[in-house]
């Protein structure tokens, strides 16, 4: 537990120190809608589509988080550093987790506030209730898988493409149900509940790719 | 002295005559479809193909478990085969499918099918595991992360299908549910046997490929072992185990 928190802080620290990563994220959020904006010709957007633009656009700044996740371990031999400690390998993946999950949590609150201003046609302030719920979900699952793929990649000769190609359909389930489950939360009818089937699967879905990510991690670290 | 491909003789005798007899009930005995006529043959390739792949990919997965945790390496070699095998039937299965969808829905490709969709993305996502092992140089290294990603992917098939399933209204033709289908016995008995023979041909060809590749490894020990290092001749990079 000690080791997590370290790893953790030690990772906040670094952004804190270069924002490396978070402000690319944010930069890319906001590209990202404006290039929405001139591909789809629409001004405002409501229900299904918003929640489709929105979840594509964090799916895709998560991608760019997560190829950044371990670059500093491997550039600077931190792997090593980490294997030669005596603490459990999985904290790693927990820290590693945990910071992608506050560097999602960070952008989305720039983020999402910035598509109510310029593309969500319906008014953000009711429905920001419900779409927290859903993104502190669909944020659960990026985390998880984005430190799992980004592990996978980083030792691979090409890791830029690596990554997306591994990690875009192993997130098709949790994109599915995020955009299904904030649909209804940004209709352009008065905002309705988040259906909880959808959040249900998403948790699921969170719930065993953290297990599976716990029972495999271990090997990746192996030398 | 090992001997390779013990047994294929009689497995590859069963398979031709599996897969002719399969044949045989599939444009003799099994009546018909009223609706589609006969292009609804093609179900009795298409589906097992389809069922196969699947399997063959969670079989890729399970033997990855195996591999990680004895750290055997022939584990890697027998999952890598698995979901070779298993990439080129979904493939088979994704084209049958196709066609069977324009023959009998009008269009090549249907969104609104989740079998369809959910097997595309598990196609896509195990599609990416040679590229995987490609861009990996170390033999040690390729083999571990090759079997960690076949666990998650593996593990990713059963709940990807669960999820598509619940987004999509139902258009595939609803055969083998649980409560028994709706499948008339002499379509049921067609049906079994070709799956049968499907899955025959993919166990011949996991051995086959498992019987060259090991006795190309042989091979190469022996050369190197008579003839010097110089003689084996450099490794061809290479997505399978070596």
């Amino acid at each position: 537990m000690r080791a997590t928190f370290a790893v953790l802080a030690k990772d906040l620290r670094l952004e804190l120190r270069t924002f490396e990563t978070l402000p690319a994220m944010v930069l890319f959020s906001l590209s990202t809608f404006v290039i929405f904006h001139f591909a789809l010709g629409r001004s405002a957007v409501g229900g299904q589509l918003a929640a489709g633009i929105l979840t594509v656009t964090l799916l895709f700044a998560a991608l760019l988080g997560a190829g950044r996740l371990f670059v500093a371990e491997r550039e600077q031999g931190g792997f090593d550093a980490f294997l030669l400690a005596p603490v459990d390998r999985t904290s790693l993946l927990a820290a590693k987790a945990a910071a992608m999950f506050l560097f999602l949590a960070l952008l989305e609150v720039v983020a999402v506030p910035a598509f109510g201003v310029l593309l969500l046609g319906p008014a953000l302030g009711p429905r920001l209730p419900g779409l927290i719920a859903v993104l502190a979900l669909a944020d659960l699952a990026l985390a998880v898988i984005g430190t799992l793929v980004s592990a996978i990649a980083i030792h691979t000769r090409a890791r830029d493409m690596i990554s997306p190609i591994i990690g875009l359909p192993l997130l098709l389930p949790a994109l599915i149900a995020t955009a299904r489950a904030a649909a209804p939360v940004l209709s352009v009818h008065g905002s309705g509940a988040p259906p909880g089937k959808w959040l249900l699967i998403l948790a699921l879905y969170d719930v065993v790719f953290a297990l599976i990510a716990y029972a495999v991690f271990d090997f990746l670290l192996e030398d | 002295m090992t001997s390779y491909g013990r047994g294929l003789r009689g497995l590859s005798v069963a398979t031709i005559a599996t897969i002719t007899v399969a044949l045989a009930l599939v444009f003799f005995y099994a009546p018909l479809d009223a609706n589609q006529g006969f292009i609804q043959k093609i179900f009795y390739i298409h589906v097992p193909l389809a069922i196969v792949a699947l399997c063959g990919f969670v079989v890729g997965g399970l033997l990855a478990i195996a591999h990680l945790r004895t750290g055997d390496r022939k584990w890697d070699l027998r999952s890598y085969v698995a979901i070779h095998m298993a990439l080129i039937f979904g493939v088979g299965g994704l084209i049958t499918g196709s066609i069977w969808a324009k023959a009998s829905w009008g269009h090549w490709w249907v969104w609104s099918d989740p079998t369809l969709v959910s097997f595309l993305i598990v196609m896509l996502l195990f599609a990416t595991y040679q590229p995987l092992r490609f861009s990996i140089e170390d033999p040690e290294r390729q083999a571990r992360y090759a079997s960690v990603f076949a666990i998650v992917a593996g593990a990713f098939v059963p709940l990807n299908f669960i999820a598509v399933r619940m987004a999509q209204g139902v258009v595939h033709p609803r055969v083998l549910t649980l409560t028994g289908g709706r499948l008339p016995g002499s379509m049921g008995l067609t049906f079994a046997v070709s799956l049968l023979g499907i899955a025959l041909l993919y166990a011949t060809l996991w051995n086959y490929e498992i019987a060259a590749k090991r006795a190309r490894m042989q091979l190469r020990r022996l050369r190197r072992a008579a003839l010097g290092d110089d003689a084996a001749g450099a490794l061809g990079r290479s997505a399978a185990p070596s």
